[in-house]
């Protein structure tokens, strides 16, 4: 008897496709020690550059004396700001449209900022020659606190613009002004406040944080003299970006310059911005005709590479006494440090924070955003979200809980009444979106039956009794989130870095032998993409996962992309390469025509090739097409099989969520305990649910760190004081809770999968859910709202200002 | 600087070399002896990336001088895998639960998990959320690492893995 042919199963099982848990292809090196970071590279040769930094926050530099380090043993020269005056790199341009100092020009503007970076044999020589150099400061008194920034007699930070009262975003109010935006209708929002029967106003600040990423950021330059090739090897989220950037500001050719991100040891936006570090790696290296790594340490990274949030929201809601939303208006505070250096789309200057709307139909809104200079780290990058989406989900999602505690309301029920209907996607919101598709009631109400709400509420009720009788010290929180994010930057039509349209791209090429290789324009951080792209391909073509190779990072390889972060890569990449996967399958069509002497149109697709309709016994896999196509293609046609797509996005994804969080927290002590966390993601199709359940796993957790800790903070001379692992909190195992994770599924209706992506969402609805337990336990002892981060601390702080203390 | 020799046991192996007192052991193990896989996190003995084994302890490599191993015998991820070159349990576990995601913290995490596992062959999850808390994971949240450590128990045990419903 012959073999048995696969049966269906079997050979869908085999292509390990779309919907799968596919298991990791990338394991295999991690674990067993052989990835590829950017510190594990050692070139003959190499030499080691790192900062002189400032200790002040504001300061003039008199004088840099190199003279005793340029003595020091190992040490070859050092670099500052007059060095790179000689080839105009003493500033760069930020993706805000704003300038940094590469190196100190004259004074510095926060604490901890690049003076001078020491070239040397070693990374201990190039430390030895950090303490040799001596730098002569004055100090300038400092602006911290952003409500004060725009005081008349604040010192002027920013004194290379200080007489240009217009940025890159319109007109500026103030020496430390940097722009003002603002979005929608401001007359109508006006009237519904005050027609409105209800309102709420509270301001809500949303503290700075910094994504950390275990690996720091880090590069490695190497300078060809011979041929004029710059090679830079580092920690980047978006490699080609940076290859332009660098074409741009050093003019060198373009097609001289080769960025490669090998493996990157996380990212969440901190590696998405040019940092002064890659700069000076560079010019040492072209310098010295030596190849130079710089690698920052835990302090450098936490206190000068970017930083997220610091977003300050006065936010009011108008509503009717029944519980519907009538108008949203939120003025933003945004402290943007020394520097704008946020990383948006150019055109975005506070990101995508008109999403502030949430998932709620306002029939009106608006929304003003003024940013400022002050003396901290510059940046603003998009740490786990997309582009100020956690910020303004942040707001909303306070604010509706709120508004339900002035209405006497169950937070739940009154996000039921508002929540947009699915008759009405495709959505206009109120503040200039198109939201794609989503279903939130059932969304909302699988949360509610799969937790028992309405018991938890029932229990609260009664604990809270016996609180007040005395029976007990502990409060119960019930936090309850709905998010609607927007990712998937971006259509070509609003979104762009520099100028350069936010599409993605993927190109694959298929070998003889039925395997292939895709590249694509995107880099993982961790996500797995090596692993998922190949799964969207399996699906799309027939080819098991197996058989194709992915790669990324290379930009003398990879076609461009704008890389990832925003939970882009699945929105813009994933779309590129399954409209790639299928130009390659339109043509394997034509080739399985031709030699099985039918027709295109007589053929269909069959799982991993393609049958004659009406006659299944006669099939051409793709394997045997793709052996076909290196030999018999029909006369006329090209030979291989091959196919680049660039996807410019027609909109935006529009993932949603709803999360709970179950707390009880010691009013004696503060602390607290997460009694349950429970995760609802509609993320569209999902392409590999394993990664998916830990994307959200990891991203919760952050939300957690965030939300219950977390905080870049400074004194009031600027020192920061949350510099390390000693007190930026870094939650451990043993603190991190539990995580349920739940799904629905509405598929995106413009993206050729119908995928929406998810890393973010877990970051950006966790926040407020772990925000509004802690808010919720204090609500009925007279509380409104209580500032993040909820550490011990201040939970104990809030009970002894409430009187229970 | 004056070098100091030192010699020592590196996954079964003897190494020896010249360093500066004031060398780290773990810039002595990835520089020195090119063993990259060891990482470094913070330089403050907080995350564990830099997780090694000295002398059948856990042992943070960023705070530790190359000269204070002298004679040590030391384990990192590049001898972990099992003799003939298949993975061990605990890295099998990782791959099987989905116990990593950027890769950074894993080698310290696996290092750890093994002599978690022979300081206690079957750990409670509680003992294992304590045995790795010197170990930050920026990605996964902790959840399919505990997993991934239990995967690897019961395979050393012989007794059956029951992935514990969410």
């Amino acid at each position: 008897m012959n073999d048995m042919a696969p049966t269906r199963e079997q050979r869908e099982a085999k292509l390990e496709g779309m919907g799968c848990k596919r298991k990791r292809v990338e394991d295999a090196r991690f674990t067993q020690g052989k990835g590829n970071y950017v510190d594990d590279l050692k070139l003959p040769g190499m030499l080691h550059g790192d900062f002189v930094r400032s200790p002040y926050a504001h300061a003039r530099v008199k004088s840099i004396n190199t003279e005793a380090a340029l003595k020091v043993p190992g040490v070859l020269a050092v670099i500052t700001a007059e060095t790179l005056k000689t080839v105009n790199l003493a500033w760069m341009p930020t993706l805000a449209g704003d300038v940094q100092m590469v190196l100190a020009d004259g004074k510095v503007l926060f604490q901890n900022q690049e003076v001078a970076f020491v070239v040397a044999t070693d990374r201990y020589a190039a430390d030895d020659g950090i303490n040799a150099v001596d730098v002569e400061y004055e100090a300038l008194p400092v602006v911290i606190d952003p409500f004060h920034a725009m005081d008349a007699d604040a010192p002027v930070l920013r004194e290379d613009i200080a007489g240009k009262m217009t940025g890159a975003h319109g007109p500026r109010k103030h020496a430390n002004h940097i722009f003002e935006w603002s979005v929608g209708d401001k007359d109508l929002t006006d009237v519904a406040f005050r027609k409105a029967d209800v309102s709420i106003k509270e301001m809500l600040s949303y503290q700075r944080v910094h994504p950390c990423p275990l690996e720091t950021c880090q590069c490695v330059a190497s300078f060809d003299k011979v041929s004029g090739d710059l090679t830079i090897w580092g920690t980047f989220q978006a490699p080609h970006v940076i290859r332009t950037v660098v074409a741009l500001i050093a003019s060198l050719p373009e097609q001289k310059i080769h960025v490669i991100s090998p493996d990157v040891g996380g990212g969440f936006g901190n590696k998405v911005g040019a940092y002064p570090g890659y700069i000076c790696a560079a010019v040492a290296s072209i310098v010295t005709g030596k190849p130079v790594k710089w690698v920052e340490d835990r302090i450098e990274n936490l206190t000068s590479t970017s930083f997220a949030r610091d977003y300050h929201m006065t936010t009011e809601i108008a509503a009717t006494k029944e519980g519907k939303v009538t108008g949203l208006r939120v003025h933003v505070l945004a402290d943007h440090g020394a520097f704008d250096a946020c990383a948006d789309p150019s055109k975005w200057p506070a990101g995508f924070f008109n999403i502030v709307t949430g998932s709620y139909d306002f029939p009106t809104a608006h929304v003003c955003v003024d940013g400022i200079y002050s003396n901290k780290a510059p940046g603003g990058v998009a740490y786990r979200c997309s582009f100020r989406v956690t910020e303004a989900s942040y707001c909303i999602e306070r604010g509706m809980d709120i508004l339900a505690q002035k209405l006497g309301m169950d937070p739940a029920e009154l996000r039921l009444k508002n929540f947009i209907r699915p008759e009405q996607f495709p959505y206009q919101s109120a503040l200039g979106w198109e939201y794609d598709s989503g279903d939130y009631a059932t969304a909302m109400k699988k949360m509610m039956e799969s937790v028992q709400y309405a018991e938890l509420r029932k229990e609260q009720a009664i604990k809270r009794e016996a609180f007040k009788l005395g029976e007990t010290r502990e409060v119960m929180g019930i936090g309850v989130s709905f998010f609607t994010e927007i990712v998937g930057a971006g259509p070509s039509k609003n979104c762009d870095i520099l100028g350069i349209a936010m599409f993605d791209s993927c190109e694959i090429r298929l070998h003889p032998t039925g395997a292939g290789i895709a590249r694509v324009g995107t880099k993982s951080t961790g996500q797995g993409h090596e692993t998922t792209w190949a799964q969207i391909i399996a699906t799309e073509i027939g080819i098991p996962a197996d058989r194709i190779m992915v790669e990324e990072g290379n930009t003398d390889t990879a076609p461009y992309g704008l890389g990832t972060y925003g939970s882009r890569s699945t929105p813009v990449a994933g779309a590129a390469i399954a409209t790639a996967a299928r130009k390659i399958k339109a043509k394997a069509q034509m080739i399985a025509a031709y030699r099985l002497e039918v027709h295109e149109d007589d053929l269909e697709w069959d799982i991993d090739g393609f049958r004659v309709k009406g006659l299944p016994e006669k099939t051409m896999s793709m394997k045997d097409i793709c052996w076909a196509a290196y030999n018999s293609v029909p006369p006329g046609m090209e030979p291989g099989l091959e196919a680049v797509s660039y996807y410019d996005p027609p909109n935006m994804t529009y993932p949603f969520g709803a999360y709970i969080c179950v707390m009880d927290i010691d009013v004696d002590t503060g602390v607290y305990k997460v009694r349950r966390f429970y995760a609802l993601d509609d993320c569209g199709t999902r392409i590999n649910p394993m990664i998916i359940e830990g994307q959200v796993h990891g991203g919760l957790t952050e939300a957690f760190a965030i939300a219950m800790g977390q905080e870049i903070r400074y004194d009031e001379t600027g020192n920061v004081v949350t510099g390390s692992f000693m007190d930026f909190f870094m939650p451990t195992a043993v603190e991190t809770p539990h995580w349920e994770t739940d799904f629905t599924v509405t598929p995106s209706p413009h993206h050729p999968i119908g995928a929406k992506g998810v890393g973010e969402s877990p970051n950006v609805g966790g926040v407020p859910a772990f925000s509004n337990a802690v808010n919720d336990a204090f609500a009925f002892l007279g509380s409104t709202h209580i500032q993040m981060p909820h550490d011990y601390w201040r939970n104990w702080q809030a009970a002894k200002t409430l009187g229970v203390v | 600087m004056a070098k100091t020799h030192v010699t020592m046991k590196v996954n079964g192996n003897e190494v020896e070399g010249l360093v500066e007192p004031r060398l780290l052991l773990v810039h002595f193990i990835r520089d020195n002896l090119q063993l990259t896989g060891t990482h470094i996190g913070c330089e403050t003995t907080h995350c564990g990336a830099c997780t090694i084994d000295i002398d059948g302890m856990s042992v943070k490599s960023c705070t530790m001088f190359a000269v204070q191993a002298d004679g040590a015998d030391i384990l990192t991820i590049e001898g972990v895998a099992n003799a003939d070159g298949t993975l061990s349990a605990v890295q099998e576990g990782f791959r099987a639960m989905h116990g990593l995601q950027c890769g950074f913290c894993t080698p310290g995490m696996i290092v750890r998990a093994h002599r978690l596992l022979q300081e206690n062959p079957s750990p409670s999850e509680e003992d294992i959320r304590m045995g790795i808390s010197g170990n930050l994971c920026r990605c996964t949240g902790y959840q399919n690492i505990v997993k991934a450590i239990q995967y690897a128990a019961a395979k050393i045990n012989g007794t059956e893995f029951k992935e514990a419903a969410e």
